[in-house]
């Protein structure tokens, strides 16, 4: 199958105009005979089930937590792009769409990014006159920020809770439409499967995570918008419950997965403080502004902070990047964070931090200006580690935060599979291999309210308006999969738990396809995760039955599926002799040390094709092509 | 850091909704004060599990304190001892070494137990359902900046929505009422240009909906807002009970 | 009519209904109050017993009287389904005590508290209204100086004929002065002897108690229920709900029959 993008030919700035006037339309009358069927309601999700719902569709969304509105866009803090210029200061679609497309290194879709960058206007409009309580100046109009090192102020935001309020925007929307009857609502429920008939996506299998029920349920279209995969690292920012499960199972009936070791590893989070973390906590990324990272010059200097003399201290990022210092990009302060821990400079017990030193602000500042500044995230941390910022440096770590990879998507955020689309997170998107900060949240409710609203009616224009039944083989069938499978974990009655296996399975992720990757690394660490995925499979113990609330359970069959993600992510970091955005091998770097893109030959999307159990994958490519932009060597010193 | 600690559990134990529930007794032992409360929890699922016992389930996920999720009454009080801070947020060092901690699920008839600490908080969802939303559809909207709004309703809406629909309000009113989460919507769009157009259809509605789901009635105890971890104010009940009589009385 | 029940049958509206019905009460306790004032008078209880007259045939006053008595039992009835309501809300209670820090003693208590003011009162109108208006309160007749209206001793006895009614006659005394005679019902005695009993001032004080806790949390209470409630004047009313109503009118109250049972004689 060769991958058809279905992006549009044409200048830059129409291309997505004259694609819509080419797109289908569904009759008014009888959008109402077709039925999408939605699983997972963060604000891709909850975007796409209200603004469906609204044009007439009958909706009916999926999500694993007790309310839509608990999808982990919720934790989003720092804000949300858009193009508005507001601030007079030289922003502009084309700006934002450069400054996206560069950010993630030159490994997305222009056709896709200039969209983003187009509708992020409309997003603005649509959450205000939701009710979203943006941050406000004292005229009354909306406040902006900078972000993420952007040169122009573009961001909004609603203080530090810039996505559960959008989230409780798109949230809100849905329950009108619950409230008409067009959208019906699963909450705790669990897609585990896709059902295929006649090679389309015509429903999905479901659990009831509650009585332990499978159900089947169906539709002309089925949309993924279930999020990222960053969860097989174990110790991550996402929530507990993320997971790769709709995605992955969707891939094994052959939708194709795009750039999966293409990971965000995030700065600035608080470290591990022991064996029995379960979760990293992300601090904004703008503490950076005023804070001072450095490590002890000495390798293993155990003295307290307060007690290293100025001239022992190396502030690294000062030293390395003179004109950026500590405001480099995501990947290059973690990946050097990483360095100085690498070479056992790290500090705090478990030598896996750096010091984030705030005395000069302070003492420059005085304490209630950087109080004023910074005081929630002080707070948050001191709850966290016990410890208070003002008197001792905090001690940081990079975690992972997002995946850029995901479903491989055309430009109507189809999958290759017809009738299957993704969105959001869940896809391989638009942020090539680094995600600039408060784009995520954009992207989410670009595909959401903006994008799928216009290109499913294209597809589902040619399908047949009659009800598709849930009782045709198909759906026997993938039922009865699903039953094994759970059936199958329930009788192994091993030694292990499920938390033993994520967390050894996260362990290898990071040692070997984290911040830094090498090929024999990643042999190395597939090797690993096939002896633990074989292990897993003889020796896993999930107490209880499945016709039972069961959180170990659904944890297991989730576990399942990141063990075999996790191989693919190797693999698809072995096949990429380059280091680009988040993906850094160590075999591909300046004399500096900065990572060292190959444009003539990695310039694609790596798009992987399931060829069955313990068969190798096929990996087909798309070749990324920049019409309009010169791709350039990204350079921060 | 101190040493490490340990603890008994007492924890409400129920096998599903209509079952028969009971409190259960567990150590915990060698508890580091840094683990988060559901860290300590893990810990003694892993230790139940291993011993071919039934882990205890508890509702969770983000485990950053903004999703809403995590639901435990201890010690008498949900979300534990702490003010403004969710279970998951909550560090064992907040506890001594040889403590007995009680844990339960939130207690309301509106919020049945679905298993141990789980309980059904749907309830929730039916009331937002009932009016929680300005009516406007995607793409049929002005400019942002068409509709100034003063900074200080702003932030006053701003604080009301930052309620995370924990539901540790009704766990900590002795009537079990559902007045302060009710009022924190009711009120961000009260405060708003864009909620007056369905100000009053909207209050009738929720206030509605959250007298049906058998929620108990507000005495002002105040409770509400000194457990809620992201402290609504109730001020918003004041002002809900305001827009309530507003529209009862004169529409 | 129908809309008014529909209204009540609300959450709120029977929180309007709590904090209508009590504030009201709360003005009438200001009224008892300072009329029983007069029993802290020094002239033998003719104050006392002429306020007595004019609370119970001023017509006015008996009106906002049956009132009175309907909002207390409206009061106590809905108080009384809330708390019906609220048990119902949580079938199942918790384990472990509350923790104290989180809401007043007195906001978790209003039933109890209510309660014993209910028992109270009931005793209190047996004692005093009852035994006025139906039992056998005799007639005294005071002797006032003309001029200064200033009582020239202790009233006497009267034996009731049973038509007899309050008046006033003007008369001479022993030494032909023109005195005014007052006759009415001395209620002020019953009141005086009432208190001679220790039980009786000890459930007094103990109502009083109560009453004072009610107030403190009910009277801001019914501000909110009535959604006034604004940061410029939210400590005014928190201020006069505990200082007037939860500690001036209960210990003025209280004070009474305190008086009467060390002044003894």
């Amino acid at each position: 199958m060769t991958l058809n993008s279905k992006a549009p030919s044409g200048p830059l700035a129409e291309k997505w105009n004259n694609h819509k006037f080419n797109l289908k339309l569904v009759n008014p009358a009888n959008k109402r005979k077709y039925d999408i069927i939605i699983v997972g309601t963060g604000l891709a999700g909850a975007s796409a089930a209200a603004s469906l719902a609204e044009l007439g569709y009958n909706v009916k969304t999926f999500c694993v937590q007790d309310s839509p509105r608990r999808a982990h866009s919720i934790a989003a803090q720092g804000g949300i792009n858009a193009a508005k210029n507001y601030r007079n200061d030289g922003d502009s679609v084309y700006r934002l769409f450069y400054d996206t497309l560069k950010g993630g290194d030159y490994r997305a879709r222009e056709a896709n990014v200039y969209r983003l960058a187009q509708v992020s206007v409309n997003i603005i409009d649509q959450c205000v006159a939701q009710g979203v309580p943006f941050a406000r100046e004292y005229g009354g109009l909306l406040d902006n920020r900078s972000f993420g090192g952007a040169q122009v102020s573009r961001t909004f935001y609603a203080k530090g809770q810039t996505g559960q309020q959008l989230l409780l925007g798109a949230y809100s929307a849905m329950n009108r439409q619950i409230a008409t009857g067009k959208i019906q609502s699963y909450t705790r429920h669990e897609m585990l499967d896709v059902v295929m008939v006649d090679g389309k996506a015509r429903g999905i299998i479901a659990r009831d995570l509650v009585t332990g029920q499978i159900e089947r349920h169906s539709a002309h279209a089925v949309v993924l918008c279930t999020g990222g995969y960053g969860n097989v690292f174990y110790l991550t920012t996402y929530a507990r419950g993320s997971n790769v499960t709709a995605i992955w199972r969707a891939h094994k009936k052959g939708a194709y997965f795009g750039n999966p070791c293409f990971t965000q590893i995030h700065p600035t989070c608080i470290p591990v403080s022991g064996d029995h973390q379960s979760k990293l906590t992300l601090m904004s990324e703008s503490l950076r502004n005023d804070g001072r990272i450095w490590v002890p010059l000495k390798k293993g200097d155990n003295r307290k902070p307060e007690d290293i003399p100025e001239a022992e201290r190396d502030y690294y990022l000062e030293r390395i990047y003179p004109s950026f210092g500590n405001l480099v990009p995501r990947d290059i302060a973690s990946r050097k964070a990483k360095e100085m821990c690498d070479q056992g400079r790290g500090v705090g017990a478990s030598g896996l931090a750096v010091y984030l030193d705030f005395s000069d602000a302070i003492n420059r500042l005085g304490e209630s200006t950087v109080a004023s500044r910074y005081g929630n995230l002080f707070d948050m941390y001191k709850q966290i580690t016990g410890e208070n910022p003002y008197k001792t440096p905090m001690r940081i770590y990079p975690a992972v935060h997002y995946t850029m990879g995901g479903l491989w998507v055309d430009y109507n955020l189809m999958t290759t599979i017809p009738g299957l689309y993704a969105c959001g997170e869940a896809n391989f998107s638009d942020h090539g291999a680094n995600r600039l900060g408060a784009s995520a949240l954009m992207q989410g409710l670009a595909d959401g309210y903006f994008v799928l609203p216009y290109t499913i009616g294209d597809y589902l224009a040619g399908e047949e308006r009659k009800e598709v039944s849930i009782d045709s083989p198909e759906f026997v069938a993938a039922e009865k999969n699903v039953k094994d499978q759970l059936q199958k974990l329930l009788s192994i009655n091993g030694n292990k738990t499920v938390h033993e296996f994520q967390r050894e399975l996260g362990l290898i992720m990071w040692n070997h396809c984290g911040m830094a990757r090498n090929e024999n690394g990643l042999k190395e660490g597939i090797e690993k995760i096939k002896a633990l995925r074989a292990e897993f499979w003889k020796n896993i113990k999930v107490p209880g039955v499945g016709e039972e609330l069961n959180q170990n359970l659904e944890r297991a069959g989730r576990v399942a599926d990141f063990l075999e993600l996790g191989e693919l992510m190797m693999q698809d970091a072995l096949q990429r002799n380059e280091s680009c955005g988040g993906h850094f091998r160590e075999e591909y770097q300046t004399p500096e040390g900065e990572a060292l893109r190959d444009d003539d030959n990695y310039a694609y999307v790596a798009a992987w094709e399931y060829k069955g159990e313990n068969q190798p994958s096929e990996m087909h490519k798309e070749a990324l092509e920049y019409e309009f932009i010169k791709r350039s060597q990204r350079s921060y010193k | 850091m101190s040493g490490n600690m340990n603890l008994t559990l007492k924890v409400w134990r129920q096998k599903s909704q209509n079952a028969q529930g009971a409190f259960e007794t567990y150590e915990a032992k060698n508890i580091s004060p840094d683990m988060s409360f559901l860290e300590m929890m893990d810990v003694v699922n892993e230790d139940l599990i291993k011993a071919g016992k039934e882990p205890i389930a508890f509702d969770h996920d983000c485990r950053e304190g903004i999703c809403g999720m995590c639901s435990m009454y201890i010690n008498g009080r949900a979300h534990g001892p702490l003010k403004g801070v969710t279970t998951c947020q909550l560090h064992m060092r907040s506890f001594s070494s040889g403590e007995t901690i009680t844990i339960e699920p939130w207690r309301a008839t509106a919020f049945p137990v679905l298993r141990d600490l789980v309980v059904d908080r749907t309830a929730f969802e039916r009331i937002q359902q009932a009016g929680g939303y300005v009516s406007v559809n995607t793409g049929s909207v002005p400019d942002a900046n068409a509709i100034p709004i003063s900074k200080e309703n702003a932030d006053e809406a701003f604080l009301s929505a930052a309620c995370i629909g924990c539901g540790a309000c009704v766990a900590a009113c002795k009537n079990s009422s559902a007045m302060l989460f009710v009022s924190a919507k009711v009120s961000q769009y009260a405060l708003l240009p864009q909620g007056n157009v369905e100000r009053k259809e909207r209050v009738l509605k929720m206030v509605s909906q959250m007298d049906q789901e058998g929620f108990g009635n507000c005495s002002n105890t105040e409770a509400c807002e000194a457990e809620c971890p992201k402290e609504i104010k109730v001020t918003n009940i004041a002002r809900m009970n305001r827009e309530f009589l507003r529209a009862k009385l004169f529409s | 009519m129908n809309s008014a029940f529909k209204f009540l049958d609300t959450s709120i509206g029977r929180k309007v209904l709590m904090s209508l019905t009590g504030l009201f009460l709360c003005t009438f306790l200001i009224v008892h109050v300072s009329g029983n004032m007069q029993l802290f008078k020094n002239d033998y209880g003719l104050a006392f017993n002429q306020y007595s007259v004019f609370m119970t045939t001023f017509t006015p006053i008996k009106v906002v009287s049956y009132l009175l008595y309907l909002t207390i039992i409206l009061h106590a009835i809905s108080g009384f389904r809330l708390t019906m309501q609220n048990r119902a809300a949580r079938k199942i209670g918790y384990g472990a005590a509350k923790d104290p820090r989180s809401s007043s003693w007195a906001s978790k208590n209003m039933g109890i508290l209510g309660t014993i003011i209910l028992l109270f009162l009931v005793t209190h109108m047996a004692n005093f209204w009852f035994k006025y208006k139906f039992g056998d309160v005799p007639y005294v007749q005071y002797m006032l100086d003309v001029n200064s209206g200033e009582v020239l001793g202790a009233p006497v006895g009267l034996t009731d004929s049973g038509h007899m009614k309050p008046h006033e006659i003007m008369a001479s005394d022993a030494n032909g002065q023109p005195v005014k005679l007052v006759i009415v019902r001395d209620l002020y005695n019953v009141v005086k002897m009432a208190f001679q009993e220790t039980w009786l001032v000890v459930l007094y004080l103990l109502g009083m108690i109560a009453l004072a806790y009610h107030l403190v949390h009910g009277f801001q209470s019914s501000f909110q229920s009535l959604g006034i409630r604004h940061p410029s004047y939210a400590s005014l009313i928190q201020g006069i709900g505990v200082w007037v109503f939860g500690i001036l009118i209960p210990l003025l109250f209280a004070a009474m029959p305190v008086y009467f049972y060390f002044m003894k004689s």
